[in-house]
């Protein structure tokens, strides 16, 4: 079907201050209007305008079959947004929790990743199935957690975990055009955070890394939430004379490893930092990455720094203690860069 | 029901076509030249064949592991199955799918699965897309009675029925899920009266008699098509051969066996009616069934001809990377 309707543009390189969940928003509302294929789907979408309140005002615009609240059914719906991507449309599910994904996992992980492989190719699954995760707001451990590694993990999968507003509209566009179905990963306490975001249609590919912050003596590579974190201690490093550079992956699927691995070549240092629990986490797999790729260009061994292997505790100081914060990346960059 | 003659032929065909294909695919199996498991079918014709004649190309199904009698009643070519169970380039997977993932999308077959319950939730999606879209497909769902104890089962019929979408769910009850046989895994013998939970008809229908089936898809068919809004149908069946091919089948006795596949054929007993209701003569039987079997083994010696599967590539995981 033709696009309908052209997103109206501001003036070129225009930009606003908005908030992530704005972003997001803003995102959804203008591949709507391009794209009469794309549904949202989802808990407490319509009315109340999410959980997060990314959805909100959509409806009145779009109308309920098209911001399609749903019961509390979440292989029923992600399986219908299968089953709606093979013949035509182009959903967008909405997962309130990422912790709730083990209720839809066979949706996602045999199905949506799967069908185009198992059926020769003869099939696309342009699914988002958008979602939050992370700690921080005293959720505790059954709306906490950090899984993007189950993710990585499954061939067929996309995986997106946005950092700053203007990257969520730009990387929710592009996983909205693309034929592949995408986990993106929201963060729960990055919807109030606030950025320049372009106007009108912005398009962030997948699988390009953007360095966010440019250095020499090391290398962090991260993402969502901890890019803030990996920002703020950079500049505490400045001040005590580390230069760091900051990558922010954006998407973990498709990685771009090229851009780890020139700016690993630069820095001959890397630490990698997330906020899901270290073991098993996809730190591993960039440092394993590093190790095959540019062991020789490295000077130090490759770290990582992520989250205590423990579910999401509650009380506020215990929840704090068990993802790395920013003082915590501030003394294992200062120790990489001293490793004689 | 009244039934025409051309219609009660092509029924007729259509299962014998399912049986032939089972058969030959267990022999395939027997010679080593299929691969991995097969799930057959047999006995649970009159279901398919009843149900997709009403179908169009653009209506949708999903099918399940034991799913060759629905993709080839949605009109497969029997080469290109063959050629996919027998790992060639030419199967309609490639190679990479075999018998328990067998789609065809030209025909709206969104896939055979091998998750038990996993079509129920697609199936209802490729009817959302209808609604949406505005036309007037339908979709089917297959699944057998042990899908429906499984949770995409509830959820689904659930949706469908608060959306009105054009789905029609058919339980094939076969009596058995795997090993375990339907008196012990419901505390109900009527699965269809579970319909009534989720405001939706249900039905039950003998599918030893393939008109009897046709009579209730084509109305259940109609009526979604109408906007009328899902439909349960419970299709009480008997499953002719194990679970899987080379099941030792501790769980039945033997005498069970024979017993129902002498009684519960609805091969057989189409058979029978064609011919006493003068629908078609025991030549003309046998000359749809050597003409079945004819068109099998061509398609066999098809599919043995093509090249292997090709190797894998990255771009066929993903449609762009």
């Amino acid at each position: 079907m033709p696009a309908t309707e052209t997103a109206p543009a501001g003036a070129p390189g225009a930009t606003s201050e908005q908030f992530y969940a704005e972003a997001l928003r803003d995102a959804l509302r203008l591949e709507m209007r391009r794209d009469p294929r794309i549904l949202v789907m989802g808990e407490d979408i319509a009315e109340h305008g999410g959980a997060f309140q990314v959805t909100a005002g959509l409806l009145a615009e779009f109308g309920p079959d098209r911001i399609r609240q749903t019961p509390i059914s979440e292989i029923g719906i992600v399986g219908a947004g299968v089953g709606a991507a093979l013949s035509g449309l182009r959903p967008v599910v909405e997962l309130m929790y990422i912790d709730f994904s083990g209720l839809a996992i066979d949706q996602i992980v045999n199905q949506a990743a799967q069908n185009r492989f198992m059926f020769g190719g003869q099939a696309r699954v342009p699914l988002v199935v958008r979602t939050q995760g992370g700690s921080g707001r005293g959720n505790a451990a059954q709306h906490s957690k950090s899984l993007e590694a189950w993710f990585t993990h499954v061939a067929g999968l996309k995986v997106v975990m946005p950092a700053t507003p203007a990257d969520a509209k730009g990387l929710l566009t592009a996983a909205i055009r693309d034929d592949d179905p995408v986990i993106f990963i929201e963060h729960k306490l990055l919807y109030r955070t606030k950025g320049l975001v372009p106007e009108g249609e912005h398009v962030v590919p997948l699988g390009k890394a953007d360095v966010k912050r440019q250095g020499s003596d090391l290398t962090i590579v991260t993402w969502s939430r901890e890019v803030l974190f990996s920002l703020e201690a950079a500049a505490m490093l400045a001040a005590d004379g580390v230069d760091a550079e900051v990558i922010d992956l954006r998407s973990l699927v498709p990685l771009d490893r090229e851009a780890i691995l020139t700016s690993v070549r630069k820095t001959r240092r890397l630490l990698v930092v997330h906020e899901a629990i270290k073991r098993g986490g996809y730190g591993g797999e960039i440092a394993a990455l590093v190790a095959e790729e540019a062991f020789d260009d490295l000077d130090a061994p490759p770290r990582r720094l992520a989250g205590v292997e423990t579910p999401i505790p509650y009380a506020a100081h215990l929840e704090r203690g068990v993802i790395p914060q920013v003082e915590d990346i501030v003394r294992v960059a200062k120790e990489l860069v001293g490793w004689a | 029901m009244n039934i025409d003659r051309a219609t009660a032929l092509d029924l007729y065909r259509v299962m014998r076509r399912i049986r032939r294909f089972e058969q030959r695919s267990s022999t395939l199996f027997g010679e080593n030249k299929i691969w991995g498991t097969l799930h057959s079918y047999a006995g649970e014709e009159a279901i398919a064949a009843g149900v997709c004649a009403h179908l169009r190309d653009d209506d949708w199904i999903t099918s399940t592991h034991r799913g060759h009698g629905h993709c080839i009643a949605k009109g497969a070519d029997l080469g290109k199955m063959y050629a996919e169970l027998l790992g060639r380039e030419t199967g309609y997977c490639r190679g990479r799918g075999g018998s328990m993932h067998i789609a065809d999308t030209s025909k709206g077959n969104l896939g055979a699965n091998g998750i038990v319950g996993g079509g129920i939730p697609i199936a209802t999606g490729a009817a959302l897309t209808a609604r949406q879209l505005g036309s007037d497909q339908v979709a089917v769902s297959f699944f057998g009675d042990g899908a429906a104890n499984e949770g995409t089962f509830h959820e689904s019929l659930n949706l469908a029925a608060i959306w009105k979408l054009p789905v029609i769910f058919v339980c094939e009850n076969n009596q058995y899920a795997e090993s375990l046989p339907v008196g012990k895994a419901f505390a109900t013998d009527d699965i269809a009266s579970r319909a009534i939970g989720y405001g939706m008809p249900g039905v039950n229908v003998d599918a030893r008699d393939v008109r009897l089936v046709y009579a209730v898809a084509g109305e259940a068919i109609a009526m979604a098509r109408a906007g009328g809004g899902p439909i349960l149908i419970v299709a009480e069946a008997y499953r002719h051969e194990g679970h899987y091919f080379g099941d030792p089948q501790h769980y039945r006795t033997k005498e069970e066996i024979e017993v129902w596949r002498t009684t519960f054929d609805p091969i057989i007993n189409a058979r029978a009616w064609l011919t006493s209701d003068g629908l078609a003569t025991e030549a003309e039987i046998d000359a749809v069934d050597r003409e079945v079997d004819e068109e099998t083994e061509a398609a066999i010696a098809w599919a043995e001809t093509g090249p292997i599967a090709s190797p894998i590539t990255p771009n066929e995981i993903y449609a762009s990377y």
